[in-house]
């Protein structure tokens, strides 16, 4: 498990997880945090924030030196190898341990454990991907799983553990620049493109589209003026939020749709109250693991509150075209006719079923439990997999002696990103957001649990209170972007974003901790808890 | 998540029940034998989708030959195993259970079944004498082992008790509890793995609890409400429903239940709420969904009351109120 | 495991407490200090947690023995050092009385109330104490006392377990005890120092000294010594030295089983019909044969000396006087049985047995007669000691298995047996203490040999401890199938000459027989068809002036006390039991007597045919048995 705290974010995914924990499976965690999820671990991996890169190609290079890469499937499946061999031959273990901090033996353990595994899989959240090398990261640990051969088999794998409800569903349909729906490519799948445009009777414009993060760089340029929100809060969830807002405040025209009035909705032109998808709709949803479901209307929504599809419907009228009151299930069936992957995914056999795993390409067809089998097809069909060599780079926010501490982000188990639904449940183990430090740290800086302090990174700063917290290492802080309203966490936060999958670097921020000091009365006076040497600057400037 | 290839051809076993000869799979319980033949056995706390700890002892039956009786839930079918499920030993044994259990615990809000079995072998948990006084909060928490002091035997000793009501979510009714093992179980290495609640305390004494009894807030628990969905009794039980039965609200009649997927993270775990007056009044999830097998974490158990917020429960004051 | 524990931190002495079994933390992650590499490495998981699982009640018993009690915070520390949950070790602790969750004085005195004191003492064996002390559980001067269930020390008919916590702290047991002397017998016996799991120091010299000849324990050990076979050495041999023992022919019969092999030695045990004395009578070749066959590895061999019966107190007398043939006997077991690791799970009452025994296990060590070589036939067997903690139901197999793993002591349902699923889930085999000492008999004698004594189907002798109200209680050894009226002249017959009123036969789980009965043969098949049990071996003598009604009490408060609360024939049904009793006893019946009498049978035939265990399956024989014989006269008068 890297850089993900399922136990917190994935709680029913962990059950399983620990099943297997029970009948023996052996669990590594790599995180900088020791989570409640690396607490189960057999070993954790400590490694410094964002020195993925530099572990995965020492875990490659030690399993190719210690003659444990499976050379029949990497001859078989894969091409690229020699390169990426050579590519990682400068990660000694020695390296490794220099830049990730963990302990060369440890590393030598998990790359051996790992490949002389039967079965072994990779799970990762956003601890891979909130990095400004995000794809690079995933592309390394996809390397390790070709190089061991733990891929396309059953129980091995790698295993992207999706964030939200039908965020998989969401790519499935198209919902990503340069994809039909069923991840047809609009650039180059010309005879896709053909299908789409007889079923819709539009010409579909084949040039990929922009990932969110090209968007607001849009929106900087004038390029784009008008904005078409649903059910998101970038005001909220994008990095550097305050520029976030600058930009939609500047738009001419922004349309949000949501089932609150968000903080992205309070900057709104129109606003579109919905209903919520899990309960006041039909439809369908794509969890981690390809599996459409059934989605139910189990509740009335609020007066003037309407289904998504009744607003596009309608919004799709006004501007000349009259789909008649499409049915969830009549939108489905024309996904199907165009989606060949979902082809075999009626309704009447989602539920009887209980869910199916695509591709599933007719009516007799149960699904997939895994991918990738292909690969192990003798002789094999289809392209072989390509080994991507990576380079480490380290995080783009440097510490230097201003911003002494990394500060990382992530999820607390009873909450659910920006606080949107969660925010508006009793939850017994809700506590403000507050500034997490390493114990040392805290003692170090002097501070009393629960003090306000002032956390200010190279974009801005934020108050929050602060507390010890015995998971973290000195140097190490961490919050979460669950309360905005009352710590915007991502006013501190780098949107340099990762080139190829557009995911800003949430999970390496430079900060440093002032402490608000009581100034004799005469008004809140700052003082730099970092470094007492820097006090009376801190003074001056405040 | 099932597992490929798990599906071997299992041997088949032959045995007799009440005389009938049947075959079942090699390794299954009575109880699942005698659920293939169409036998009903009545079981408290046996779950499906949790080992069984077979201390109820309501699901016993004759194995001829055996010097006691077995548990259905846990033994396993052996060849030529002549099993009677209705002998008068049987019914002896299942009508002290139930009249062990109706003297000493509130089965009021266990399943119809109970109230059924009950007349089916004739309990009467009133011969036991007329209940003991309730306990006092926390005088059965603090129950030592070893020597108690006796009663003079007029009154029926109860586990009745004050409600425990320590956080927002749920409920600890322990008054109602048969000490299933249920919520422990769930609580600790069959599902969640939080290990908030044990069985502390022996004999009459023995109860679930915490560590020196604290409160839940102070405990390990996470709140994903699993123990809640495998109590059988009421004894653990959503604060919103407890609500709703003790001021007589709760009706059934005017509740349905809609399946469909959490909205939260991308495990896909199936839910079924349960709405009353066009509001969510429990949420569970299907044992038969091999996602979950019936359990969730504490947002998708409690976390949707977003649905019907109001603004005061807003954040930073927000003003979007859902239910206007 | 993400633990949570209260932030509440242990005292220094709590810390200690824990460390002396489980040595000084060594990272930040289990409640050491935080050291560099900590920042970035940390081990756990299932096989570590499971792996030390087992120390949870040897770190219990330190903390009850170093600081008095076990406090939220020192709960906190041991969960963290062994990965557990704090509710489930607060579990655990709960299930045990001798272990406290709350505060307790430096001194608590466990005054013994049960049966057997009761028949020989009168109607109150805590009478003195109360009017000397006061009420149980009130402090003064750093004292308190409370009641106790059998303490093992029946021939003497008054018995109490001091236990003394913090600096000097220990056990020591008082036989007999004087209640109204409780200050000065407290504060003037020197408690046994509690033993870690480390290795023991050997049994200091001056206690050999002390070790005085138990006659009145064995009263046959002054008369006709030649009867005795697995008394032999009693009185005779010094329990400290090992050279001893073996000068006195100890240790031929595990040289004799090396030789034998492991077939040879199940041979012999199958020629000598060996019968478990443990109750059940289960041929103990069989089960031995089952564990060595078993291809599961590893084995676990355990000799189950949690002798709790009220009225019994051989494994005591045995323990405490010859300790080393336990020891022999286990690894004898333990090599015909293939397993390495051997445990003693001992009576936490039992602070000379278990001082004995430590000392036995490190001089048997010291000479090559444990450990990875056993007498240099190659064989690698290790033995330790787990004590209890004060639980009758830890004596029953599983229950104990579960004790040793750190879970709480509650029976598991069988099927599996131990010989498939025992300790930590492996093969073991499990024989009480004098079902063992018969091992080295048959060896020594030969299994046919062995199998001329007694009758045929029950060969060898029994041990009986006599008590009540007879001339001379005690340990009594004779051949299987002498009959009740033989032993009780051999003890003196009834004392003062008093009317025979009953004799209990088996202990509380066992029944009562009547006067005329007294030439029933002690043999497993006769007393089988009598109806009986000789269970532990207990003959509780009653004459006239004993209360059958409240002996019939006591024993209903006993298995209420003791059930382990699992099931609910017995959780429920014991207190129902109890109930009936104290309202028959008080003549206020519920309904007609009729009515109570039926709803007597009914609770016996419930407990009898649904709870897991033979606690609850006996909870009500012995009571049964009264009622049958008409003993229980408040039932008699009106019906």
């Amino acid at each position: 498990m890297w850089g993900s705290n399922a136990r917190e974010a994935h709680p029913i995914f962990f059950h399983h997880l620990l099943k297997g924990v029970r009948r023996g499976a052996k669990l590594y965690v790599v995180d900088p945090r020791r989570t409640t999820s690396a607490q189960w671990a057999d070993t954790w991996l400590g490694i410094d924030v964002g020195s993925d890169i530099a572990l995965a190609n020492a875990i490659a290079r030690e399993i190719i030196h210690a003659g444990l890469a499976n050379r029949e499937f990497i001859g078989r499946a894969t091409a690229g190898f020699a390169s990426y061999a050579a590519s990682v031959e400068p990660y000694t273990l020695a390296e490794a341990e220099r830049v990730t901090r963990v302990p060369a033996e440890v590393i030598k353990k998990l790359a051996h454990d790992y490949a002389l595994a039967g079965r072994a899989q990779i799970c990762w959240t956003l601890g891979i991907t909130e990095h400004h090398t995000a794809t690079d990261n995933v592309l390394a640990l996809c390397n390790l799983a070709l190089l061991t051969g733990h891929v396309g088999r059953y129980g091995s794998g790698l295993v992207p553990l999706r964030g939200q409800n039908n965020v998989q569903g969401g790519g499935d349909m198209g919902a990503i620049p340069n994809k039909l729906p069923g991840f047809q490519d609009v650039e180059s799948d010309e005879s896709a493109r053909a299908r789409f445009e007889k079923s819709w009777g539009v010409k579909i414009p084949s040039p990929a589209g922009w990932h969110l993060s090209q968007m607001f760089d849009a929106m900087e340029t004038g390029a784009i003026s008008s904005l078409y929100v649903i059910g998101e809060n970038p005001a909220r969830s994008e990095a550097d939020s305050e520029r976030t807002v600058r930009l939609l405040e500047g738009l001419d025209h922004l349309v949000v749709q949501d089932i609150f009035l968000t903080r992205t909705a309070e900057l709104a032109t129109v606003v579109l109250p919905a209903s919520v998808g899990a309960l006041e709709a039909e439809g369908t949803a794509t969890s981690s693991e390809r599996r459409v479901q059934r989605v139910r209307k189990a509740l009335e929504p609020p007066a003037g509150a309407r289904d998504d599809l009744e607003i596009i419907s309608a919004l799709a009228k006004r501007l000349g075209h009259d789909w008649g009151n499409p049915t969830a299930e009549m939108l489905w069936d024309e996904l199907r006719s165009l989606s060949p992957m979902h082809g075999g995914m009626s309704y009447r056999r989602l539920e009887e079923l209980g869910g199916i795993q695509w591709p599933c390409y007719d009516e007799n067809d149960p699904g997939q439990q895994f991918l990738h089998g292909r690969l192990w097809e003798e002789p094999r069909s289809g392209p072989p997999a390509s080994f991507f060599p990576v380079e480490f780079e380290a995080p783009l926010d440097e510490l230097d002696e201003q911003f002494p501490i990394r500060l990382t982000t992530g999820r607390r188990l009873d909450s659910f990103n920006t606080g949107v639904q969660t925010g508006r449940y009793r939850s017994p183990l809700r506590r403000p957001e507050t500034l997490e430090l390493s114990p040392e740290d805290f003692e170090r800086l002097g501070l009393g649990e629960g003090e306000i302090v002032r956390v200010c990174s190279r974009r801005g700063s934020v108050e929050a209170p602060v507390a010890p917290e015995a998971t973290l290492r000195p140097g190490l802080a961490f919050m979460t972007l669950h309360f905005p309203d009352e710590v915007d966490t991502n006013v501190l936060t780098l949107d340099t974003w990762d080139t190829k999958s557009g995911t800003a670097e949430f999970k390496a921020t430079a900060i440093r901790v002032e402490r608000l000091v009581d100034n004799g009365g005469n008004g809140a006076g700052r003082a730099s808890a970092n470094d007492r040497a820097h006090a009376n600057d801190v003074e001056r400037v405040g | 998540m099932t597992a490929a290839g798990s599906t071997w051809p299992r041997r088949q076993v032959e045995l007799s029940l009440d005389g009938e000869t049947v075959r079942v799979n090699e390794g299954a319980t009575i109880l699942e034998a005698c659920a293939a033949a169409g036998i009903d056995i009545p079981t408290l706390c046996y779950l499906e989708t949790l080992a069984p700890v077979n201390v109820c002892r309501v699901c016993v039956v004759e194995v001829v030959g055996a010097r006691t009786l077995v548990p259905a839930c846990s033994r396993k079918v052996e060849p030529a195993m002549e099993v009677l499920t209705d002998s008068e030993r049987v019914r002896t044994s299942r009508r002290m259970v139930l009249e062990l259990l109706g003297s000493s615990v509130d089965l009021s809000y266990a399943a119809p079944e109970v109230t059924e079995w009950i007349d089916r072998y004739g309990a009467d948990p009133s011969r036991h004498g007329p209940p003991m006084r309730p306990s006092l909060a926390g005088e059965r928490d603090s129950a030592r082992a070893g020597h108690h002091h006796p009663s003079d035997g007029t009154t029926a000793a109860t586990v009745a008790q004050p409600v425990k009501r320590d956080n927002a979510q749920y409920v600890r009714d322990y008054s109602r509890c048969i000490l299933c093992y249920k919520c422990v179980e769930a609580c600790g290495a069959e599902a969640q793995n939080t290990f908030a609640i044990a069985v502390a305390g022996r004999g009459f004494e023995a109860r679930i609890s915490t560590e020196f009894d604290v409160g839940l807030p102070d405990s390990a628990c996470v709140y994903c409400g699993n123990c809640v969905a495998v109590c059988p009794t009421g004894a653990l039980m959503f604060t919103a429903e407890h609500d709703l039965r003790a001021s007589g609200e709760w009706d059934e009649s005017r509740q349905h239940v809609t399946r469909t997927v959490c909205p939260y993270c991308g495990v896909g775990c199936n839910l079924e709420v349960r709405v009353q007056d066009n509001r969510v009044v429990r949420v569970t999830s299907p044992l038969d969904h091999d996602v979950t097998s019936g359990n969730l974490c504490v947002k998708g158990r409690f976390g949707l009351d977003f649905v019907s917020a109001t603004g005061e429960d807003e954040p930073g004051g927000i003003g979007a109120n859902r239910a206007e | 495991m993400d633990l949570r524990v209260t932030t509440e931190r242990a005292t220094d002495e709590e810390r200690a407490a824990v460390d002396a079994v489980l040595g000084a933390a060594t990272t930040g992650w289990a409640g050491g200090a935080r050291s560099e590499i900590d920042r970035h490495v940390a081990y756990g998981g299932r096989a570590a947690r499971e792996a030390h699982r087992d120390l949870l009640l040897p770190v219990l018993h330190s903390l009850q023995e170093k600081v008095g009690w076990i406090s939220k915070a020192a709960l906190g520390y041991l969960c963290a050092r062994l990965d557990i949950a704090p509710a489930e070790a607060f579990g655990v602790a709960s299930a045990y009385e001798l272990l406290s969750l709350e505060p307790m004085s430096q001194v608590v005195v466990h005054v013994c109330d049960d049966i057997a004191c009761i028949a020989r003492t009168g109607s109150d064996p805590c009478g003195a104490v109360r009017a000397a002390h006061g009420p149980p559980g009130e402090e003064q001067g750093g004292l308190s006392w409370k009641p106790s269930p059998c303490l093992g020390h029946c021939e003497h008919g008054s018995a109490a377990l001091v236990q003394r916590s913090g600096e000097g702290g220990g056990r020591a047991t008082v036989a007999p005890f004087d209640g109204a002397a409780l200050e000065r017998v407290a504060t003037s016996v020197a408690p046994v120092p509690e033993l870690g799991t480390s290795a023991p120091a050997p049994a200091p010299a001056s206690r050999a000294a002390e070790m005085a000849l138990p006659v009145a324990l064995v009263p046959q050990a002054s008369s006709d010594r030649s009867s005795l076979r697995l008394l032999r050495r009693v009185g005779v041999v010094d329990p400290t030295s090992i050279d001893a023992y073996r000068a006195a022919g100890g240790y031929e019969a595990l040289r004799r089983a090396l030789s034998l092999g492991p077939e040879g030695v199940l041979s012999e045990l199958k020629a000598a019909n060996l019968l478990g004395r443990g109750g059940a009578a289960f041929p103990t070749a069989a089960k031995w044969s089952a564990v060595a066959h078993n291809p599961v590895r590893p084995h676990f061999f355990v000799a189950n000396a949690d002798e709790s019966e009220p009225g019994t107190f051989k494994d005591r007398v045995l323990l405490e006087t010859d300790p080393f043939a336990l020891v022999e006997a286990v690894t004898i077991a333990g090599v015909v049985t293939g397993a390495e690791r051997g445990f003693v799970y001992l009576r936490g009452e039992y602070p000379l047995a278990e001082e004995r025994l430590e000392g036995a296990i490190a001089q048997a060590r010291a000479h090559g007669l444990l450990g990875d070589d056993v007498m240099s036939s190659g064989h690698v067997f290790e033995l330790e000691i787990r004590r209890g903690a004060g639980a009758y139901i830890a004596g029953e197999e599983t229950a104990l298995f579960n004790s040793i793993e750190g879970l709480r002591p509650e029976p598991r349902n069988k099927p599996p047996f131990p010989v498939d699923r025992g300790l930590f889930g492996k093969p073991t085999g499990i024989n009480n203490v004098e079902t063992l000492l018969c091992v080295l008999e048959v060896l020594s004698i030969g299994g046919a040999e062995f199998a001329s004594i007694g009758t045929a189907s029950s060969s060898g002798t029994r041990l009986f401890c006599v008590s009540g109200c007879v001339s001379s209680p005690g340990l009594y050894e004779v051949p299987l199938g002498t009959t009740l009226r033989e032993l009780l002249d051999l003890a003196g017959g009834v004392r003062g000459g008093r009317e025979l009123r009953s004799v209990l036969l088996g202990g509380a789980a066992g029944s009562f027989v009547l006067p005329e009965q007294l030439d029933i043969e002690l043999s497993f098949e006769a007393v089988r068809s009598a109806g009986t049990t000789l269970g532990s071996g207990v003959v509780m003598v009653m004459d006239d002036t004993v209360d059958i009604a409240q002996i019939l009490q006591r024993i209903a408060q006993f298995f209420r006390d003791e059930s382990c609360g699992q099931c609910v024939p017995c959780r429920v049904g014991t207190v129902r039991q109890e109930e009936l009793l104290e309202r028959l006893s008080s003549r206020r019946p519920l309904g007609s007597v009729q009515a109570e009498r039926a709803l007597l049978a009914d609770l016996g035939t419930v407990m009898r045919d649904s709870s897991i265990c033979g606690l609850g399956q006996t909870a009500s024989s012995a009571i049964e048995s009264a009622v049958a014989k008409g003993l229980l006269a408040s039932l008699e008068e009106v019906s």
